[in-house]
């Protein structure tokens, strides 16, 4: 197989680094070059909605690749609730626990509109204008004298029985009002944030603050970035009739095609899911060959609602250019 | 909150007037909920500790309105 594939057995998988550097081998360029570069790689979007992005980088070493999808993950900012201010919270969910909850719900902020907030000054003067948006939960369960008899919903025999995030109100401090266009709420409205009964009260203010994916989870723009490998599938001796049918059925649906001869085909292998579930029939024996392309990335990103999955993408790229320009201007660089 | 009071306590601003046992303060009392109709009153400190709704005899005290603050994580 050639060089550039990993090959995938029943119980192991072969070929796992990348060569394609200089000094492995005496014949072949393999410097880095940026025209070279520019020829040979190459991006293709399979689909981008609102929530998420399908798109393959194409002649990409593993390591720039790897590294995008960890800025993805755990250095692009976005905003998430820092601190909680309570003031009254007699519902059955703590004080702590709800605070926690508060900080998880993405939220859908631009978090270009907010500086970083300087944690080495006082608690007291850490929060502006300029880098924190304040949202506040204010509810008391009352109960709904109108009712419908014998109902045992708790959503008809009381008012605000559920407190979702969409109860978070911005309250826009200053010049806020007009510096947020879009006003900051919670990305999913429908997140479950306690359960309340009749006299019970939530009043609280909370705190929300740029921060990145390292520092706690609660500040990944994403979901999930992953990426995997394109797989190759080699049929090296042809496979026809009923065994081709049995062949098909190894594969997740539209990977293997039959054409009009009765004869099994590789129809699309970027859907297939590499179970090797092949491997384990013997009539399949030495007709197959599975792999990977170890230059294509299939990248999934999904946004948790705050900025498009491609912006994140981007800003990751920015991210990591930003880290090689501080690498190239220490003195180890010069 | 900058004042060291508690809330529904009032420190005696004259020490005899205490020794005395005589204070009169204006102080409503501390706030409770009826543990079984869960209806809220206040109790000053003569008071029977019984329900003013039901006179159920188990009561609790009400969270105060003072801020807690927590880190979200």
């Amino acid at each position: 197989m050639s060089d550039n594939i990993v090959g995938i057995e029943y119980n192991r998988v072969t070929n796992t680094s990348s060569t394609d550097f200089p000094g492995h081998s005496a014949n072949g360029d393999f410097s880095w070059d940026i025209e070279k570069f520019k020829d040979s790689f190459d991006i293709q979007i399979s689909y981008i909605t609102e929530r998420t992005a399908n798109f393959d980088l194409v002649n990409i070493d593993t390591s720039i690749a790897n590294a995008f999808r960890r800025v993805m993950i755990a250095e692009v900012p976005s905003v998430a609730a820092e601190a909680v201010y309570m003031f009254m919270n007699t519902s059955v969910i703590q004080d702590e626990v709800l605070a926690h909850r508060i900080g998880l719900i993405p939220l859908k902020v631009d978090p270009d509109l907010l500086n970083w907030v300087d944690k080495t000054l006082d608690e007291n003067e850490r929060y502006t204008e300029e880098n924190t948006v304040v949202l506040s939960l204010d509810v008391v369960c009352t109960k709904n004298s109108h009712a419908p008899k014998n109902s045992t919903n708790p959503k008809e025999l009381y008012k605000n029985a559920h407190i979702y995030a969409k109860d978070l109100k911005f309250e826009p401090q200053g010049g806020q009002a007009e510096r947020f266009k879009i006003k900051p709420v919670a990305a999913d409205p429908d997140i479950l944030l306690a359960k309340l009964r009749p006299g019970q009260e939530i009043s609280l203010r909370a705190h929300c603050i740029l921060g990145i994916g390292s520092d706690h989870a609660k500040f990944s723009p994403v979901a999930t970035a992953s990426y995997r490998l394109m797989p190759v599938i080699n049929i090296t001796e042809p496979i026809r009739g009923d065994s081709a049918k049995r062949f098909q059925k190894c594969f997740p649906s539209g990977v293997i095609g039959i054409n009009k001869n009765g004869e099994a085909y590789v129809k699309d292998a970027r859907k297939d899911t590499v179970s090797r579930e092949v491997l384990r029939h013997e009539e399949f024996n030495g007709k197959v060959k599975l792999g990977r392309k170890r230059d294509h990335f299939i990248f999934n990103v999904e946004s948790t609602g705050a900025m498009s999955p491609e912006e994140i993408f981007f800003k990751s790229v920015r991210v990591l250019k930003n880290k090689a320009q501080y690498l190239r201007n220490c003195p180890i660089g010069q | 909150m900058a004042s060291p009071q508690r809330e529904g306590f009032t420190v005696p601003t004259s020490i005899s007037h205490a020794a005395l046992g005589q204070v009169t303060t204006k102080s409503l009392g501390v706030k409770y909920n009826c543990a079984q109709c869960a209806s809220s009153f206040s109790l000053g400190k003569n008071d029977a500790i019984r329900c003013k709704d039901c006179g159920h005899r188990v009561i609790y005290k009400a969270r105060t309105r003072r801020m807690v603050q927590f880190e979200a994580r």
